[in-house]
């Protein structure tokens, strides 16, 4: 039997009269990097947010190494987040704080570490995705994209998690940039021994990171196998998405002009 | 006929009773976290800065044309009954008890209530709340305990020294413009004035604080959709925060002076 790190099932969410989660079942095994794809709208954020216990789904079981986390209390919760680590798609840093304390901030306000050793581990994360120690002292309006990416990767493996969640990793990046924080996820998640789910609609963020893949769509899991198979995987909704048809079972809601 | 009449009133009045029900969770959940650990000093001094440092000036300001412009109107009106002796202490009893506390809480709403909510409104529509919670940090203990904590602080200080500078406005016009003896105004103003228009005043201060700072975090907590969300979080803020401190002021007049 495969050792899960999460297991979800049954997983619904409406937003008023919208569904957008319609009964999700996924698993993803430990140690493993599982990538859910799918389309704008199709819940994919929703999900990843509803696991990490930021949005209450209405229905639904989600088991974080065997144990239920929907309905806990909110002390459990919080022990329960310092198994999570996550990179937000608009990167979400701190506007108010250096870059180097927003690496560290987990460490600080979150775990009550000295705020002089979590300074070091900070400027040790940042060296790992490639910014130097003068990068640390700006606020993170003087950076690019890409290095405000790079930042927000950094928080979220400065804690060392066990599961690390990636919302939408390379949106906004040129492909390069997009490339480098491909590769900054692999190495950080492997030299972490870590989880990684991550929702994506860019397919070479897929390849580069994923072992495994699963497609939402209309709120469900319609597909999910080995990454390297997603091509031949003979599902027509996936085949659609992978190749960039817009012909084929998912229809847009468009009308002529 | 009547339900599409109907319809609209009821979801207003079930609207209004959500949001009331929304605030006061709110409320309560603000409150607790102001009085259990873990604090954060750090953020308590620097929204003590923020609040009360930064808004000397406009208080201050605020304080010493209100004290000027009372004398004015008040010379106005008792020297139509040869009474100047008693402004003094209609300047002093009207700072300290009323305009000292009201108009600073006003104008706290207007610095300080708007900023909160920009901000906390900003961050939830950039994810920078749901950020903190994943780094295993309460919104609530780190973002509104130490702005309602620096709030109720900082106010009845501010209102202290507007009350004082307003008192020199007063004296102000009233030596240089009304040819007061300035020994006699100020043993006036000293004799006049007691403990209870000190403490009253100092009390609103406290409230109106709180009342700035809750509206200002609540407001900026929900807002939602991006820039528009904000904008419409921060006149909330301040729109909601004005009314609430007329309101609360009515109050708690009637709680210390009612007969």
């Amino acid at each position: 039997m495969t050792d899960l790190k999460i297991k979800v099932r049954g997983l619904k969410k409406a937003f008023g009269p919208k569904q957008v989660l319609n009964g999700v079942d996924l698993d993803v095994p430990r140690g493993e990097s599982l990538v859910v794809i799918g389309g704008s709208g199709s819940g994919k954020s929703v999900l990843i947010k509803c696991i990490l216990g930021l949005v209450e789904p209405d229905a639904g079981s989600i088991e974080i190494d065997g144990e239920e986390t929907v309905g806990i209390p909110a002390a459990k919760r919080e022990e329960i987040m310092r198994k999570f680590g996550m990179l937000f798609q608009g990167s979400a840093l701190f506007d108010s704080l250096p870059v180097w304390e927003n690496v560290a901030f987990g460490l600080i306000a979150g775990r009550g570490i000295d705020r002089k050793a979590a300074k070091d581990v900070a400027l040790r994360k940042l060296a790992a995705v490639g910014l130097g120690a003068e990068v640390g002292e700006l606020v993170p309006s003087e950076l690019s994209g890409g290095m405000q990416k790079r930042v927000a990767l950094a928080r979220a493996i400065a804690a060392e998690p066990e599961i690390i969640f990636f919302d939408e990793p390379t949106t906004g990046l040129d492909p390069i940039m997009a490339q480098v924080i491909n590769e900054l996820i692999v190495k950080c998640v492997t030299s972490l021994g870590a989880t990684a789910l991550s929702i994506t609609h860019d397919m070479h963020s897929l390849r580069a990171i994923a072992d495994r893949a699963a497609m939402i769509y209309e709120g469900r899991i319609i597909w999910s196998g080995d990454a390297k198979d997603i091509d031949q995987c003979g599902n027509a909704f996936v085949d659609q998405f992978v190749q960039g048809r817009a012909e084929g079972p998912i229809r847009m809601p468009v009308r002529p002009l | 006929m009547s339900v599409p009449v109907l319809q609209p009133i009821g979801r207003t009045f079930l609207g209004s009773l959500e949001a009331i029900g929304r605030l006061a969770l709110f409320t309560l959940r603000a409150v607790l976290h102001c009085v259990t650990p873990p604090f954060y000093p750090r953020l308590i001094f620097k929204q003590m800065i923020e609040i009360g440092f930064y808004s000397l000036p406009v208080i201050g300001m605020t304080a010493v044309f209100t004290g000027m412009v009372l004398v004015l109107q008040t010379y106005v009106a008792v020297s139509r009954l040869n009474a100047e002796a008693t402004i003094p202490y209609v300047v002093v009893i009207s700072l300290t008890r009323e305009l000292g506390p009201v108009l600073a809480g006003l104008m706290l709403a207007g610095r300080v209530g708007a900023a909160m909510a920009a901000e906390i409104g900003t961050m939830r529509v950039t994810e920078q709340i749901d950020a903190l919670r994943t780094l295993s940090t309460n919104p609530f203990k780190y973002l509104i305990a130490p702005r309602l904590i620096a709030a109720v602080l900082m106010l009845p200080i501010l209102v202290g020294i507007a009350d004082i500078i307003g008192v020199f406005g007063g004296y102000l016009v009233s030596v240089f413009k009304l040819d007061f003896s300035p020994s006699i105004y100020l043993k006036n103003t000293v004799d006049f004035v007691e403990t209870i228009d000190i403490v009253s005043g100092l009390v609103k201060a406290a409230a109106f604080g709180f009342i700035v700072a809750l509206m200002g975090t609540y407001n900026g907590f929900q807002s939602r959709g991006g820039a528009q969300g904000v904008g419409k979080a921060t006149t909330d803020a301040v729109v909601g925060a004005s009314i609430l401190i007329l309101a609360a002021n009515f109050i708690i007049t009637g709680i210390f002076f009612s007969r």
